[in-house]
């Protein structure tokens, strides 16, 4: 018998490559029983990397029948195997949650004996916490590929939130790595989860009582830098999923080579891209809450991020006759398209405004970063120039000034953006 | 004018409530804590009277709406002088009908006043994410805090919702009171010196529950296994989790 402590090291351990810790967008609550769910999510911790630490994310085991290649819990790898009882599970999370050490709990598996197998234990897990414990905190789980439909229409009454992980951004890519799974496993139960939570939804409005399915939506994770596909390919992928499934969020994660067996594979000491994921999750959200379409960002002449500026700069460099834009006079959607200037201040811009024409002194109190952002915009004070200035000098200017953080900002989920 | 009051938000609501009264428009609210008081030699003492104080509140409330006239308890519990006097200011300008002047951040008070209402807010969320319990043989689930501002009036509710099946006792060591809720509901506490000494030092007098020093062990198991070694970034880190913080920190200890 393995002891408890040595479990949670190694199925910690075998977990942490999902990046994804979010605990929000839920809105479950507390029914006489213990715990809720928080709508924007809390981290309690952040690891030495820097990463928010919200949820209890282990596997209920890590033996896998399965071999793909980018895996450290792979059939062929040698590593120490464990499981946890269900019981052990419940009794961990419980015990964390009460001491608040988590929002909840992220259960993932490696695949034991087959799909189902796995899949109904996962279940036992969660249906534990719910009913025995009256637990109304945050659940994760992360669906098997090819488990029964029942199963995972059950699952969907009882977590917040399910995802299940692309691993490689494109087929040709999964093949070139784990040959015995394809996309079409991952996009069938998506689809599938997708079409259960508005089914519920539709009911809901005419049957006061029908119970949450999911709440907090699917989300979705791919291995950037494993295989060789560009960054024009990897956000085509995300763009697809986020339209067609409607996934709450689609996760970049940096490959961190874990072996050399795989001569396919970068080798163990080449350093995770982290800059490139960073971009990509720029990326994502210029998509999402800027109102960019993806080919303004990225087409099938740039195909790639540029690593050394943010892709809105990078957008503004290369569309110079959308600027400058008069900071008292443009609308909302203009206004966050200048680099150096985010959502919340853009908003306290349109608002101060009212009072009078705003002096670059008062847009650097708002807290714009006005070193960037003066070669994009025009305020009360600006000198009158004629022209503006050639977009390769203002590059080199911003570079220049130190003003590019970004390039140390390196971390996954939680940046600081623009 | 300074006006001296007791350092409540009913006596903060008193001293705009006599300034208006008074006529009196540049007005430094302080408390008995303020260093060297002494030296404010035109200072008046505000007397705390509930009825002038909720009759300001009534006034806010119909000003600016609830949800709004709020912000002006969190900026007080900031303890923070200058946003009291950016209170003072905003208030003032609401009371004379600029209601809107919230939005002029062209303003140095009422860009003070966000920036603060923003770091408490910030203080809120960390109390919310960085308490951690202890549980004691008797089924009390403790904790130690200290926060940069006087939040534990903010987490009461979330507190009490979250943790509805248990008792539970938040302190905080730097203002010398807490809140404990016994199942039922949330009241204030305070603790004897003796009593602090007993929490900080459990081992010695607080008997733990026999299974506490092992949850604490596999969260600090957990904490280091979920790290990625790789992508070590320890300036993003301590930006995230100040040292300040890790005093009560069970994996930080
Ligand atoms: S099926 Fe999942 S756990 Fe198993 S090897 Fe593949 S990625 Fe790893």
């Amino acid at each position: 018998m393995q002891r408890i402590e040595e479990k949670l090291k190694i199925l910690a351990d075998a977990a942490k490559y999902d990046v994804s810790c979010s605990s929000s967008g839920s809105t479950r609550k507390n029914r006489d029983g213990i715990g809720d769910a928080s709508a924007s999510g809390i981290c309690h911790t952040y690891t030495e990397d820097g990463r928010c630490v919200s949820l209890l994310k282990i596997l209920l085991t890590n033996h896998c029948i399965y071999d793909c290649a980018f895996c450290v819990s792979r059939k062929s790898n040698d590593v120490k195997r464990a499981a946890f009882t269900v019981e052990e599970v419940v009794d961990l999370t419980m015990n964390f949650y009460r001491r608040n050490y988590i929002e909840g709990l992220f259960l993932s598996s490696g695949i034991f004996k087959n799909a189902d197998f796995t899949m109904e234990r996962m279940l036992r897990i969660v249906k534990k916490l719910r009913q025995e414990e009256r637990y109304n905190g945050y659940i994760h789980l992360k669906t098997i590929p090819g488990a029964s439909e029942e199963m995972v229409k059950e699952a969907g009454l009882y977590v917040d939130r399910m995802s299940i992980n692309l691993e490689l951004p494109t087929e040709a890519g999964l093949k070139l790595v784990a040959p015995e799974k394809d996309h079409e496993s991952v996009r069938k139960p998506l689809a599938f989860v997708n079409e259960q939570m508005k089914s519920f939804k539709e009911e809901k409005k005419l049957i006061k009582h029908t119970p949450i399915f999911v709440p907090a939506g699917q989300s979705t994770q791919m291995v950037i830098g494993a295989t060789p596909e560009n960054d024009f390919e990897i956000m085509q992928v995300a763009n697809d999923f986020y339209k067609n499934y409607n996934l709450k969020r689609v996760y970049y994660s940096g490959y961190i080579p874990i072996n050399n067996g795989n001569s396919l594979l970068p080798q163990i000491g080449s350093a995770p891209p982290l800059v490139r994921e960073n971009r990509l999750y720029q990326t994502d959200w210029l998509l999402r809450f800027y109102g960019f379409q993806l080919d303004e960002i990225l087409n099938p002449q740039h195909i790639h991020l540029d690593l050394d500026i943010d892709p809105k700069l990078s957008w503004a460099l290369r569309n110079p006759h959308f600027f400058p834009v008069d900071v008292n006079a443009a609308d909302f959607n203009a206004i966050i398209r200048i680099p150096g200037i985010g959502r919340q201040s853009a908003l306290k811009i349109i608002q101060a405004r009212k009072f009078g024409r705003l002096h670059a002194y008062q847009l650097q109190k708002i807290g714009i970063a006005y070193n960037r952002a003066k070669y994009f915009l025009r305020c009360a004070d600006s000198p009158f120039m004629l022209g503006h200035p050639s977009m390769e000098y203002v590059r080199i200017a911003i570079l220049n000034a130190g003003n590019q953080k970004s390039r140390q900002q390196v971390s996954a989920g939680q940046l600081t953006l623009f | 004018m300074y006006y001296l009051f007791d350092g409540t938000y009913l006596g903060f609501l008193c001293c705009v409530f006599e300034s208006f009264e008074r006529k009196e428009a540049t007005v430094v609210p302080i408390t008995s804590e303020d260093h060297q008081i002494d030296l404010f030699k035109d200072r008046r003492t505000i007397v705390t009277d509930n009825a002038k104080a909720l009759r300001v509140q009534k006034g806010v409330q119909e000003r600016i709406g609830n949800a709004e006239a709020m912000d002006f308890y969190r900026a007080f519990l900031s303890e923070d002088r200058k946003a009291w006097q950016a209170s003072f200011f905003i208030l003032h300008q609401i009371f004379t009908g600029r209601t809107a002047i919230r939005q002029h951040y062209g303003n140095d008070h009422v860009l003070y006043f966000s920036q603060i209402l923003k770091k408490v807010s910030r203080e809120r969320h960390r109390m919310k994410a960085f308490i951690r319990f202890s549980k004691s043989s008797d089924g009390l689930f403790f904790a130690l805090v200290e926060p940069d501002f006087n939040v534990l009036p903010l987490i009461s509710d979330f507190f009490r919702k979250r943790y509805a099946d248990m008792p539970w006792l938040i302190y905080d060591m730097k203002r010398k009171y807490g809140l404990l809720f016994d199942t039922r509901q949330v009241g204030e506490v305070q603790l004897s010196p003796e009593e602090v000494q007993d929490t900080t030092m459990p081992s010695v007098a607080i008997a733990m529950d026999e299974r506490d020093e092992l949850f604490q062990r596999l969260w600090k198991q957990y904490y280091t296994s979920t790290n990625i070694e790789a992508r070590k970034n320890m300036k993003l880190h301590l930006q995230h989790v100040p040292r300040r913080y890790w005093k009560y920190l069970v994996e930080k200890k």
